[in-house]
């Protein structure tokens, strides 16, 4: 089955919807990414067709089957001594800054 | 001609005092100012910093000193963190970012006298299939420029191909070692997860993301891997396992019925479905030379497998949208011309920071972890993920490593996939699954379509890197494929 085949099927079992374009607004709004006028058609189709492909495994029995969030499931995940091992690289660090005054990270005004 | 050595040839010539790491060092610079303006592989040139690690190199050489890298030099995909050099990781968010410290494959190849070159092009935040959605332009194949190296370790496929280094790193989320390693027709390994560690790499979906390397042979892989991997305390999933002498492995002498005797390979039915005909029996053919080596083959089916890319496309998007909101504009990075408010310094320092395709990925990441998505695409995903895990795991009862094709066509034109993102994301059908299962997955040139590369993955069990070198090595003795160098760049 080729991705558009994929797409189709997907589309017909009507599972999900695909996006408008309001949602995009909102996802985008939800991922703090500013998206100009020209670009949103062009989203909404991308993200519509993504969504649709990805929609064929809601056709997957998936009854008692946990789910799976690490590849080495085995592994314990480690704990270290609670001991200081950091050193203070602020001034390394803040060279990448855009803006730095007294050591401190300078954004706009957020309280009135 | 030294670009034409193995690497164990490179560090005998250099143990002899034939050749100094600084002539060796100046060879490849000459040859990346020569042949990387047509390429556009490399991103950031660090050659004077390289004549003076080379110079260093030859110091600890002239004193005594032994290494299989040492002295030798090495290109990094621009993913990894280089303590005073740019990290942009292909995007203009990070085009003025300078690495406050060394990721630890770069900081373990330091150690072990490595000479870094420079900086690799990639795809943006590693997140393409094409390497054309880098912030510094597409790469182009040393095989045929008009098509593209795949990605999105496509800088370091390239610069590999082109013989602009004797090694160069790569990451591999849902196959961006092994892919570009097919379509440049150069041996390429991904490791198991956690086998390598992740420290000072620029994090792209955390439960699939692993290091490996781009080379020649699958003997100069193993030198190199033996070196890249073992347990850091800076990385949590980094695993805690004593790490074999893969080189030692390759050198041991072949047993009675023949070097591979006793090896069981499984074909894999399913990459099979709708390859071309000539493609496949590049497979055959392989198969065929793993047979007389002593392997027995047999055909093995992970019923689920088709379902990864799909599967894939919900789990990486949405590890993406979470790792990248850390790129806020305020502590490093890309930050907009006067924001009038916090809300619009972080929203426009994306919006322009970020390429088209991470804001596809980070918007459709959202999508899927969002109120009311959440359990019908991400958490299906996770579960969908176990059942391609466990069709590995029953294989692997069966079989020691699996074989298949690499992709399922050679290097495709530049521009022809970048209309649709589905049908870019379904070229790497055949190397998620190893991601999803944190397998270690390997690329070896295997045979030509159309004078383009094809590429042979064979797929092991966790920790099986020894074996998927040895089975490489042993039908790399056996075959010339790895030898080939694009027409130009011999």
């Amino acid at each position: 089955m080729s991705g558009s085949e994929k797409c189709a099927l997907a589309r017909s079992f009507r599972i999900y919807m695909s996006l408008t374009r309001q949602d995009v607004e909102k996802i985008a709004q939800l991922a703090r990414l500013s998206i100009t006028e020209p670009e949103l058609p062009v989203y909404v189709t991308s993200l519509s067709s993504i969504v649709d492909f990805v929609a064929e495994l809601s056709r997957v029995d998936t009854g008692s089957v946990e789910p799976m969030a690490h590849p080495l499931e085995g592994q314990q995940q480690r704990l270290r001594p609670d001991v200081v091992v950091d050193h203070d690289n602020h001034e390394k660090y803040q060279r990448n800054a855009p803006s730095v005054q007294a050591d401190l990270y300078v954004v706009p005004r957020v309280i009135e | 001609m030294l670009h034409t050595l193995s690497i164990s040839e490179l560090s005998a010539h250099l143990a002899a005092r034939q050749v100094s790491s600084v002539e060796l060092t100046r060879h490849f610079l000459a040859r990346i100012e020569r042949l990387n303006p047509a390429l556009n592989a490399i991103i950031t040139l660090t050659a004077e910093a390289a004549l003076a690690a080379a110079a260093a190199a030859d110091h600890r050489l002239a004193a005594g000193e032994r290494g299989a890298l040492l002295g030798i030099p090495v290109i990094h995909k621009d993913i990894f963190c280089t303590d005073g050099v740019r990290t942009s990781c292909g995007s203009r968010m990070l085009d003025n970012f300078i690495a406050p410290y060394d990721a630890t494959v770069v900081a373990r190849l330091k150690a072990a006298g490595a000479v870094m070159l420079g900086k690799a092009n990639m795809d943006e935040f590693a997140m393409g299939s094409s390497n054309e959605t880098s912030y510094y332009g597409s790469v182009k194949n040393p095989w045929d420029i008009t098509r593209v190296p795949g990605g999105s370790s496509g800088g370091s496929a390239a610069a590999t191909a082109a013989r602009l280094a004797p090694y160069v790193t790569g990451t591999d989320t849902g196959g961006s070692i092994r892919q570009p390693a097919a379509l440049t027709g150069v041996t390429g390994i991904k490791p198991t997860y956690g086998r390598v560690s992740r420290y000072g790499i620029v994090a792209f979906a955390s439960s699939l993301d692993q290091a490996g390397v781009f080379a020649h042979s699958a003997a100069d892989a193993a030198a190199v891997l033996e070196i890249m991997s073992g347990f850091d305390p800076l990385d949590s999933t980094s695993v805690d396992a004593p790490v074999p002498r893969y080189g030692a492995e390759l050198a041991a002498p072949a047993a009675a019925g023949g070097p591979l005797a006793g090896l069981k390979i499984g074909l894999l039915r399913e990459f099979f479905d709708g390859l071309e005909a000539r493609n496949a029996a590049l497979i055959h053919d392989a198969l065929a030379v793993f047979r007389s080596l002593g392997a027995t083959t047999r055909e093995v089916s992970l019923p689920h497998l088709p379902l990864s890319v799909p599967t894939y496309y919900v789990v990486a998007p949405a590890e993406c949208s979470s790792n990248l909101s850390r790129f806020d504009g305020v502590r490093f990075g890309y930050r907009c011309a006067q924001p009038k408010d916090l809300l619009d310094l972080y929203k426009r320092s994306r919006g322009e920071g970020f390429g088209a395709e991470v804001k596809r990925r980070i918007m459709t990441g959202t999508y899927v972890l969002s109120a009311g998505y959440f359990d019908a695409y991400y958490l299906k995903a996770q579960k969908v993920r176990r059942l391609i895990t466990d069709d590995f795991r029953t294989a692997f009862e069966s079989v020691d490593l699996v074989i298949g094709p690499t992709t399922p066509t050679p290097a495709f034109k530049l521009g022809a996939k970048l209309e649709d993102p589905v049908t870019m994301y379904l070229n790497d059908i055949y190397t998620i699954g190893a991601n999803l299962a944190g397998l270690p997955g390997m690329s070896v040139p295997c045979g030509f379509v159309d004078d383009l590369p094809m590429g042979l993955q064979l797929i092991g069990p966790h920790f099986a890197e020894g074996k998927l070198l040895n089975a490489a090595h042993r039908f790399q003795q056996a075959t010339d494929w790895h030898a080939h160098a694009p027409r130009g760049y011999e």
